[in-house]
């Protein structure tokens, strides 16, 4: 199957260093991808390259086969939908409101039902009045997620789905994104936590300072090895009832 | 929302009926009656030349100065932006007073067409400029450097110029007002105001996704460029012909879409309306206030509004900070 997303050799600027150096990726429908690597790795930074928010200095991006820099927005947003870190709201909508903007190409009422739907199946359905503002961070964590289902588009890039949430809702969050790759749809999503990204996702790559460090299944790409040279850590992927688990200290020294 | 708009139509017909019936030439009911029945009796004049004309310019004024200060506030995700934030009030101003300080007063609509063109000179660098430039923070820095640019060279006018009768005439015009505005000023006043409203009403949708971020904005499917583009371009032709009609009249701009904002529950594109109807009751309110206050030379109406506004600002100010701070 041709991937809805594919970066070949691309590197990117920032100031005179690279964040992104010679990364090539590729996401196909039915895959959750996991993006992890330590901070500055430059997870949040491929994303971006991928919507075409971050320009290129060599190499490649592209949506369902075209540059997304190209792309009208419209076809843009047909084809990817963003979920940044940053949680910050500029006002407090309701969260319908909120999550109806995902839905901005369509007609109001129609939006409306998308909202509605998509906040059910982030389990806010009786918060869909209440302003965003009002709600507690992981409640507006998952309306903003509302939002970014509401739009439908076949591949999700997601940025830290799961941080400052409690353990119930990171779990839900990583059902809801894995339902979307099994009805058809692909994700990429960053994450800090190694062993849910071990369980949640078929594959992960690892950045190392701007370069693919590891790509591949869980057990690949969190080897000893990786996790001593991307992570700094001494440490191995353990398996258990609930799936793996990645026990680690700290390396004096990276190798 | 209908509801809302209805009631503040009703209470800028309130307003409005106030601010005909009332003025320092008081009337008695049998004179009233006259100036209904007949408009060309002495008292028809004071009613429907003089009063009518004035009390529309000052709803179409603060209609204009309501809209552009909901437009900024959404285009900057601030709610404490207003229609002169990004400097097109002070260029508007600079362009008045560089008429009237080089003699120019006497040609009809120099004063006015000059402040339209110095709001759009203003408006226009910070439309091409909000095209490049994504973040608020940096839209608003450019504007607080172009208003201080402006305020400057209004200040070299007064400086350089020859007369002092000309500067008092500056700044009386500074001060704003909307007396003894003609209907034909507020014609011509109307075809830039008009096209500002329409932009900013179609920059709507797009103000609305700005609340999700910029970047997030940017790719949610709406061309946000030419979005960020109308909100700007609406907001200076609003200001340009609000300055134009009525020199420079803060704090309506800021207030007015407070106002309603609960009432809209803070939507930055259903806001518009309501806040340009609040800004119109707002200003006709503030004019039949500066003429019913018994002062020695009648108050001028920036004055009034920046005297009321000031401490409405604080209080806006004081609840947006707690806030943020939640």
């Amino acid at each position: 199957m041709s991937p809805l997303l594919e970066l070949k050799e691309a590197a990117a600027l920032r100031g005179r260093g690279r964040v992104l150096d010679g990364v090539s990726v590729a996401v196909r429908p039915g895959e959750v991808v996991g993006v992890l690597g330590p901070n500055g790795a430059g997870k949040t930074t491929l994303l971006r390259a991928a919507l075409g928010l971050q320009p290129l200095c060599a190499g490649s991006a592209s949506l369902g086969g075209a540059d997304p820099r190209r792309l009208a927005p419209d076809v843009l947003a047909a084809r990817a939908g963003y979920l940044p870190q940053e949680r910050r709201v500029g006002w407090n909508l309701p969260a319908w409101r909120l999550a109806a903007l995902g839905a901005a190409l369509q007609p109001p009422a129609r939006a409306r039902e998308l909202a509605l739907a998509a906040l059910e199946r982030v389990g806010l359905p009786g918060l869909a009045d209440r302003g965003v503002l009002d709600m507690s961070g992981g409640e507006r964590a998952r309306a903003l997620l509302a939002r970014l289902l509401a739009g439908g588009a076949p591949l999700l890039l997601v940025d830290e789905p799961t941080a400052g949430l409690d353990p119930d809702a990171q779990l839900m969050v990583l059902e809801i994104l894995n339902a979307h790759a099994a009805a058809g749809g692909a994700v990429a999503t960053t994450l800090h936590d190694l062993g849910l990204a071990a369980r949640a996702c078929h594959r992960l790559i690892v950045l190392d300072r701007g370069r693919v460090a590891a790509s591949g299944p869980p057990r690949e790409a969190l080897s000893p090895e990786i996790l001593a040279r991307a992570f700094g850590l001494d440490g191995a992927l353990i398996d258990t009832p609930a799936g793996p688990l990645v026990a680690a200290r700290r390396l004096r020294e990276r190798p | 929302m209908t509801r809302l708009l209805l009631l503040l139509g009703l209470a800028l017909l309130a307003a409005a009926g106030l601010s005909v019936a009332f003025g320092e030439v008081a009337l008695t009911a049998s004179q009233y009656l006259a100036a209904l029945s007949d408009p060309a009796s002495p008292p028809g004049e004071i009613l429907w030349a003089i009063r009518a004309p004035r009390t529309a310019a000052a709803a179409g004024v603060g209609a204009a100065l309501g809209l552009a200060g909901a437009a900024m506030q959404g285009l900057l995700r601030n709610p404490l932006a207003d229609p002169g934030v990004l400097g097109v009030s002070a260029f508007a101003g600079l362009g008045a007073a560089l008429a009237i300080a080089l003699g120019l007063a006497g040609i009809a609509g120099a004063v006015e067409g000059s402040a339209l063109a110095g709001a759009l000179v203003a408006g226009g660098a910070v439309a091409a400029l909000a095209a490049r430039l994504r973040e608020p923070e940096a839209l608003i820095l450019f504007g607080v450097a172009l208003s201080a640019l402006g305020g400057a060279l209004t200040a070299l006018v007064f400086n350089l110029s020859p007369s002092p009768v000309a500067t008092a005439e500056v700044l009386s015009w500074l001060l704003g007002s909307v007396e003894n505005r003609a209907w034909g000023d507020l014609a011509w006043a109307a075809v830039p105001a008009l096209a500002g409203a329409v932009l900013c009403a179609a920059s709507g949708r797009g103000l609305a996704l700005l609340t999700l971020g910029e970047e997030t904005a940017a790719v949610s499917g709406l061309p946000m460029g030419r979005l960020r583009a109308y909100a700007v371009a609406g907001a200076a032709l609003l200001t340009g012909a609000a300055v134009a009609l009525a020199g420079v009249i803060g704090f309506v701009g800021l207030v007015a879409p407070h106002l309603v904002r609960r009432a809209v529950r803070d939507d930055p594109a259903r806001v518009l309306a309501p806040a340009a109807l609040a800004g119109a009751v707002l200003l006709v309110l503030s004019d039949l206030l500066a003429r019913l206050i018994p002062t020695e030379t009648e108050l001028k109406l920036g004055v009034v509004t920046a005297l009321f506004g000031a401490p409405l600002f604080a209080l806006v100010a004081w609840r947006a900070s707690r806030s943020w701070r939640a």
